[in-house]
Parts: C-alpha cells; sequence; structure tokens
C-alpha cells in the first residue's frame, strides 16, 4: 500500500462541516497573494454592457440579425405583424393535432389553427405531457447576437415541464422584446432573477457521436419562432402585408 | 510565514480524499501516455475532435469584439471569489435557504457521498438519474451509491455511452470521444434489451436510440431524485445555473420531485449580472457555439415549477488545498470549459485517460496534483506538471485568464524542491538522466564513444528516432525514456574533421539535403 493511499484528510472531532470548511479557508487565505485583493469596483468594466450604444441601434437590423442567428441554429423563423399572428401561429403548428399553451397566452394567437388545444393549469403530469405534439408560448426576452430565446416560468412562457416534453416548440416573440446582447438579456432576467428561467438557443443538439451534430436528444426536436414585427411604415406602393422590409443583414454586434 | 490565530486553530487546509476520489491514476503520466499512444482509434478520433472544436472555437470567439476585456472581466470576478470564498459561501448559503433550498456541506469525497446517499435512501429511490457533472465523477459518487444499492443513471449522451460500456470519460466536453460511431453501436446493443438490432451505426439512429431509452425514465420520475452538478452559484440570489446542449439537464432538474446539486465550492460567480460575462465566455470557449442550446437557471424551489425539494451539496474535497496555495490558487477558477484540452499538443496525442484524473489536459495537470497533494517522487500526481511542452497556448486560450504555464512550472519547482528535502529521494531517472548527460557530455572521448555506440548497435526505430534505449546509451539511462532522439547520420565531430581535411571548405552536411546534396560521409552508420 502506497503512502498516497494511505493518506486521510484530517477532520476535527465536533466541529461541524460548514465551520471547518470555512476555517481551512480562511486558513489559505492567510498566505497573501502578490496582487492586491480583488474588490467588487476593480473588475473592469469595459466590455460592451447592457447600456451599450449598440442596444440604440435600428431594431430592424438588430430583428434582422436574431433571424440570422436562429436560422443558423436551424430553428424556423416565421416573420409577420400582428393582424398575420394567427395565421403565423397556424404555419409553425401544422402537423401537429395538439397543443398546450399557458393560461397567459391569448386565445387569438389560436384563431387560426385548428387543433385540440389544452390550457395548461398545472395539472397535467410528464407522461399526458408527453402525448401532447405541441407546446405554443410567449417568451420574455430574445437575445440577437447569440439567438437566445428566454423564458420565465410565468403565465405567458409557462411553467418548465410544458415547454420541455412535447416535440415541437413554437415560441411568439414580440418586437419590443427583443435585445441585442447578452448584458441586456441578463439585466431584464435580473428584474425577477429568482424565478425559474430557461435560454433556448436553437433545438436540442448533441455532438457526442463523433462530433457530427445531431438534433433532437431530449428536448423538442423542432423549435419554430414567430416573430412580431411592427406594421410597415405607410410607404407610397409597398403592399401593406409585407413585413420583410428589414434591412439585410447587416452585423450589429 | 508566521502564522495567525484564527479562531479555529489547528484546523488546515486539507487534501481530497484518496479513498473515493478519482484525481489520480494507478501510474504515471508517460507510463499510461505509452499505453494510450499505441491505441490507433484514440489517436484519430482525439485529433479530429481537438482540431474540430479547436477551429470552431476560434471562428466564434473572432465574433466577439470584446473578447480580451470580457476575459480580463472574467478573471477578476473569479480573483473577487477567490480572495473572499467564506463570506461569498456563507452568502450563498443564506440565499438558498431564503428560497426555500437546504444546504449542506461536504469536507471530502466520503462525506458528500454520504449525504446524498442518505438523501436518496430516505426518499426510498433505487434509482437516481443524474446529469453530466465534474464534480459528482470526482467523489465517485455513482459507486459509492451502487454501494448502497441505488443505481445512478447518466442522462447525457456521451455519459451513458461511457457508463453502458463500463468505460471512463476521456475529455471534459465530449466523454466518449475515444469512441467511434461502430463501436457505439455494438455497445447499445449489449445493454439496451429493446433496441431493434436493425439499427445502424448513423449518429443520428444511435442518439434516437438513447432518447427513447432515457424518455421512459424521464416520465417515471415524478416521485423521484436527480442528481446534477452546477457551472455557477449566484451567491448574492442563490440561483444555480446549469448550462447544456441536449435537453437532459432539464429533464432532470425539472421533472423529479428532489433535486440534489453538488457543488464545488470555487464555482461561485458574486452577482447575478455577473452571468453577463461568463454566459459569454463559457458556451463559445466550450463547444465553439454563440450559446448552448439550453441554460436553466433555477433558485431554491418555486412553487408549481419543478422540483419542491431542492439540496445544494458544497464540497471541498481538496480546494481548501488548492487555495493554501498563493501561486497556484487560480486553478480554482476554472470554469471547465476545456479550451485547454483542445488546444494542447500532449493532450491531443496521449486523451484524457493518460491524466488519471477526472481533470485531464493543462488544467487537470495543475489542478489534480494541488487538489490530492503529492506525496513524493512515486506519486503519479507527481508526474502531471512534466505532462506540458510549456508552449502556453492553453494560457492564450482560457476564458479566464489562468496562467497554466506559470503554475506547471511552479509545481514543478515544488516537486524538485521537495524531493531535495527529502534527500536521497533524490534519484529519479530524471536527475540520474541529468548527471550521466554532464558526466557524458564534459568528456569528448566518451561522447563519441556513446553516438558511436547508438547508431552501431543498430538499436534504432523505424522512424529515424532512437527509442527508449536503457542499455545503448549506458551512461545517460533515463533520458530515451521520455523522449525520442533523432538518430545522427554523422556526428559533428567526425563532420568536423571531414571539414578540416577539406581544406576548411564546407562539407557536406550529414542530413543528406544539402546544397550539394552528396550522400553522407563514410562516418554514418
Amino acid at each position: 500500500m502506497s503512502a498516497w493511499q494511505d493518506a486521510r484528510p484530517s477532520r476535527v472531532a465536533g466541529m461541524s462541516a460548514r465551520d471547518e470548511i470555512l476555517a481551512r479557508l480562511r486558513s489559505a487565505l492567510e498566505v497573501p497573494r502578490r496582487d492586491e485583493v480583488t474588490e467588487p469596483g476593480d473588475v473592469p468594466r469595459t466590455y460592451q454592457r447592457a447600456d451599450d450604444r449598440a442596444e440604440g441601434s435600428d431594431p430592424a437590423k438588430i430583428r434582422q440579425l436574431l433571424v440570422k442567428r436562429l436560422e443558423d441554429y436551424t430553428a424556423t423563423v416565421h416573420r409577420t405583424t400582428e393582424a398575420g399572428l394567427p395565421e403565423a401561429v397556424a404555419a409553425a403548428l401544422e402537423g401537429a393535432a395538439s397543443v398546450i399553451v399557458p393560461p397567459g397566452v391569448p386565445e387569438a394567437w389560436l384563431a387560426s389553427s385548428d387543433l385540440s388545444v389544452t390550457r395548461d393549469d398545472g395539472t397535467a403530469g410528464p407522461r399526458a405531457l408527453d402525448r401532447i405534439d405541441a407546446v405554443l408560448t410567449g417568451c420574455h426576452t430574445a437575445i440577437a447576437t447569440t439567438g437566445t430565446i428566454m423564458l420565465r416560468s410565468d403565465d405567458l412562457s409557462g411553467r418548465r415541464a410544458i415547454s420541455l416534453l412535447p416535440d415541437l416548440h413554437v415560441i411568439v416573440v414580440q418586437a419590443d422584446q427583443i435585445v441585442l446582447g447578452v448584458p441586456r438579456g441578463i439585466e431584464r432576467m435580473g428584474e425577477d432573477p429568482t424565478a425559474p428561467w430557461t435560454m433556448i438557443s436553437g433545438p436540442s443538439a448533441t455532438s457526442d457521436i463523433e462530433l457530427s451534430r445531431v438534433e433532437g436528444v431530449h428536448g423538442p426536436r423542432r423549435l419554430h419562432i414567430v416573430i412580431v414585427e411592427p406594421e410597415p411604415e405607410p410607404e407610397p406602393g409597398p403592399a401593406p402585408d409585407a413585413p420583410k422590409t428589414a434591412p439585410t443583414s447587416q452585423e450589429t454586434s | 510565514m508566521s502564522t495567525v490565530h484564527l479562531g479555529m486553530p489547528g484546523v488546515r487546509p486539507q487534501h481530497a480524499s484518496p479513498g473515493s476520489s478519482h484525481l489520480r491514476g494507478d501510474r504515471s503520466f508517460p507510463a499510461k501516455a505509452r499505453t494510450e499512444l499505441a491505441n490507433p482509434v484514440l489517436r484519430q478520433n482525439l485529433q479530429h475532435a481537438t482540431s474540430t472544436i479547436q477551429a470552431k472555437r476560434a471562428s466564434v470567439v473572432r465574433e466577439v469584439r470584446d473578447w480580451q476585456k470580457l476575459r480580463d472581466a472574467g478573471s477578476a470576478l473569479k480573483w473577487q471569489v477567490t480572495d473572499h470564498l467564506p463570506e461569498m459561501l456563507v452568502q450563498l448559503e443564506e440565499s438558498v435557504q431564503a428560497a426555500g433550498g437546504t444546504v449542506h456541506w461536504a469536507r471530502d469525497a466520503e462525506e458528500a457521498g454520504e449525504i446524498v446517499t442518505r438523501l436518496v435512501l430516505e426518499r426510498g429511490q433505487q434509482e437516481v438519474l443524474k446529469v453530466k457533472s465534474m464534480a459528482t465523477q470526482e467523489i465517485g459518487l455513482n459507486e459509492t451509491l451502487a454501494h448502497a444499492g441505488v443505481h445512478a443513471i447518466e442522462s447525457d449522451l456521451a455519459e451513458l455511452i461511457v457508463q453502458l460500456a463500463g468505460d471512463t470519460p476521456s475529455h471534459i466536453l465530449v466523454p466518449a470521444i475515444h469512441r467511434n460511431r461502430a463501436e457505439i453501436r455494438e455497445i447499445f446493443l449489449r445493454t439496451m434489451p429493446d433496441l431493434d438490432p436493425s439499427i445502424t451505426d448513423d449518429p443520428a439512429e444511435l442518439a434516437g436510440a438513447a432518447r427513447r431509452f432515457l424518455r421512459e425514465k424521464f416520465l417515471d420520475m415524478s416521485g423521484s431524485v436527480a442528481i446534477s452538478g452546477g457551472n455557477f452559484a449566484v451567491a448574492d440570489t442563490g440561483t444555480v445555473a446549469v448550462v447544456e446542449s441536449e435537453g437532459n439537464g432539464r429533464m432532470c432538474l425539472t421533472l423529479p420531485r428532489t433535486l440534489i446539486t453538488v457543488l464545488g465550492i470555487e464555482k461561485i460567480v458574486p452577482s447575478f449580472q455577473d452571468l453577463e460575462v461568463f454566459l459569454q465566455l463559457l458556451p463559445r470557449s466550450s463547444t465553439g457555439e454563440r450559446m448552448n442550446p439550453y441554460t436553466t437557471l433555477f433558485t431554491g424551489v418555486a412553487e408549481g415549477d419543478g422540483p419542491q425539494e431542492f439540496h445544494l451539496v458544497l464540497l471541498d474535497n481538496g480546494r481548501s488545498a488548492v487555495l493554501a496555495d498563493p501561486e497556484g490558487r487560480s486553478a480554482l477558477h476554472c470554469i471547465r470549459c476545456s479550451a485547454c484540452l483542445n488546444v494542447c499538443p500532449v493532450y491531443e496525442r496521449t486523451g484524457g485517460h493518460a491524466y488519471g484524473s477526472t481533470y485531464p489536459g493543462p488544467i487537470g495537470a495543475i489542478l489534480s496534483p494541488q487538489m490530492t497533494g503529492v506525496t513524493g517522487p512515486d506519486d503519479p500526481n507527481a508526474s502531471l506538471p512534466y505532462a506540458s511542452s510549456l508552449c502556453g497556448a492553453c494560457y492564450d486560450v482560457c476564458p479566464v485568464k489562468i496562467d497554466i504555464p506559470s503554475i506547471l512550472v511552479h509545481l514543478r519547482a515544488k516537486e524538485v524542491d521537495q524531493r531535495r528535502e527529502a534527500s536521497g529521494q533524490f534519484h529519479g531517472t530524471w536527475d540520474v538522466a541529468m548527471r550521466g548527460a554532464s558526466k557524458l557530455m564534459s568528456s569528448p572521448r566518451a561522447y563519441d564513444a556513446a553516438v558511436r555506440a547508438s547508431s552501431a548497435l543498430g538499436a534504432v526505430k523505424r522512424t529515424g528516432n532512437i527509442g527508449k534505449l536503457p542499455s545503448a546509451l549506458p551512461l545517460i539511462p533515463g533520458w530515451t525514456d521520455h523522449r525520442d532522439l533523432p538518430v545522427p547520420r554523422q556526428s559533428f565531430r567526425s563532420w568536423w574533421k571531414d571539414r578540416e581535411r577539406h581544406g576548411g571548405a564546407p562539407a557536406p552536411r550529414p542530413d543528406g539535403d544539402g546544397p550539394e546534396d552528396s550522400p553522407a560521409s563514410g562516418e554514418d552508420a
């Protein structure tokens, strides 16, 4: 038996694990390091923060970046306006026979869809949820730079289980929920930090087998994002139902 | 160093417990590396994996204009945490308790194992689901649970492959990288009873099989217990963040009645807003994605959503010992992204198993020996600080700027000092090799003889390098244990003689690709 196999970390009899660990750490820190101790105010915050100028960029450009990022992740994006929303939701839900929605999702969203709708009351267990084809939720915030949708456990995004078990997830994103960078997104999250949050960036995926990407391991295998954009400014001539007027891709980040 | 009275006299930082911890292999790095290098499948897979992830990382990092500033902030935040670790932990504990969670403290692997096992057994469970977690691997939790009759099922695809194969992970991020698709198909066919034997080795089909296998387990989780690790724990809110790709994490964090999270005490971030730094640094450094598919953030217990019982186990297991060395303590800043593994020329060839620890690669080479302590020259972890060419690539990619090369050098110095102090211990092959080489190289006659002997013996590898030759160069044993020497076609001394003979004109270069391209002289073996 070698020496290193015999050695055991010592414990102080009668001392709680908590007190002992804290005492160990205080004792360890008695040996000062070469540099000054870092206090919160010493952290250099020179990176692009929530109040960065770029957050004020043209919202249409930021939306365009979000679309690009989402499509990069192979999420399907539907761009529409408030008036076209029911149609867009119906298109996103195509093929599903049943859908579950959080209690706060407006009925109007499903006005053009013809399928069995369950309004979640918190009672459906995992097996029941597994039998439902799709879930339709709103969201709290969308981050354009990373293509991330943030769901808070609330009446619009629902409890976490309902957006996890059905195989198709359709998320409605309102234009005013879109931010450019991660810091702005986290800041919005920070308004209610202790709620359960889920950040989604594309469908469930793995690269565990020879690094080849496979979509849909455990979470929903298909992700559709419906972006509700403002009605285009009335201009002479153009058709009012064409929201695809956002300037073409221009990296805003 | 003077000892200051701390109110707790006698309490010192402690190394990890050797019994249950998976932090030390059974053989030294060079010995294990030799075995691993002989596995062509491993080398091919590793080469492919590390270069692919490296390229993906580089391209998404290039997109971020303020990357270096984010690294500076990440590094400073981690220093803030280590400098104030006791207070931060107390703050985290208060926040978690205020949110309805229970906090446990574990001094070492055994204590953490006991806490988790007791919680599982008290809830009458025989089976638990796990989310991929380095900390629970480090403490050998699955084995501890198995002793108590509890079966732990890994829910991450790669971890599942490794578990079903009865294997150990070889990479932090892609633990099954040493297995190819055909091997994985075989493993699944052998271990998943309901699997249709017509399944091909297409990764999508294999992932589908894992989905079906685990989905049944997830759906039955309502009364059960899941065990996770955590990427970040926020001191000021008590929020735990779990970063993942597949959705198995969301399943385990959402569906069971009880959730147990085992967390190293260094995983703290000071404030919720600070996540803005780490959630940018981690995904790009790790999988080379702008953001990983799923991140779950939860704080204690939320009514009507997710587990109704939450237990946080805060783990020391050698971390206090890492903290005790001011030159090495920043190893605790690691956020487990694995970027340093993918750029490391040593890791790329040997793979993770050669390091013998849960934490492989450059970060493992500084973390494992500090966590376990090094007991002497025969301790396998004594070899880890030498498992590096000190090229510095690991430091360049580290998202929190851990100066791994400097710590490696520091640990080498410490190890040598330790041996010198325990005089009589100073007879490692390395020292003997150095002494032998110095004797040999100070005598032209002896050196010439040795060089001629090495070629005359013909004990030369087909590659044209001198491999392990303990007897061919009797005066420098050990030197060729650790490195291959290119065989000199002609010794410098004989080349010089030729040159003199040719009256000072440059003699033909002995390696045959000189300007005149003449054949090497007759002195050549």
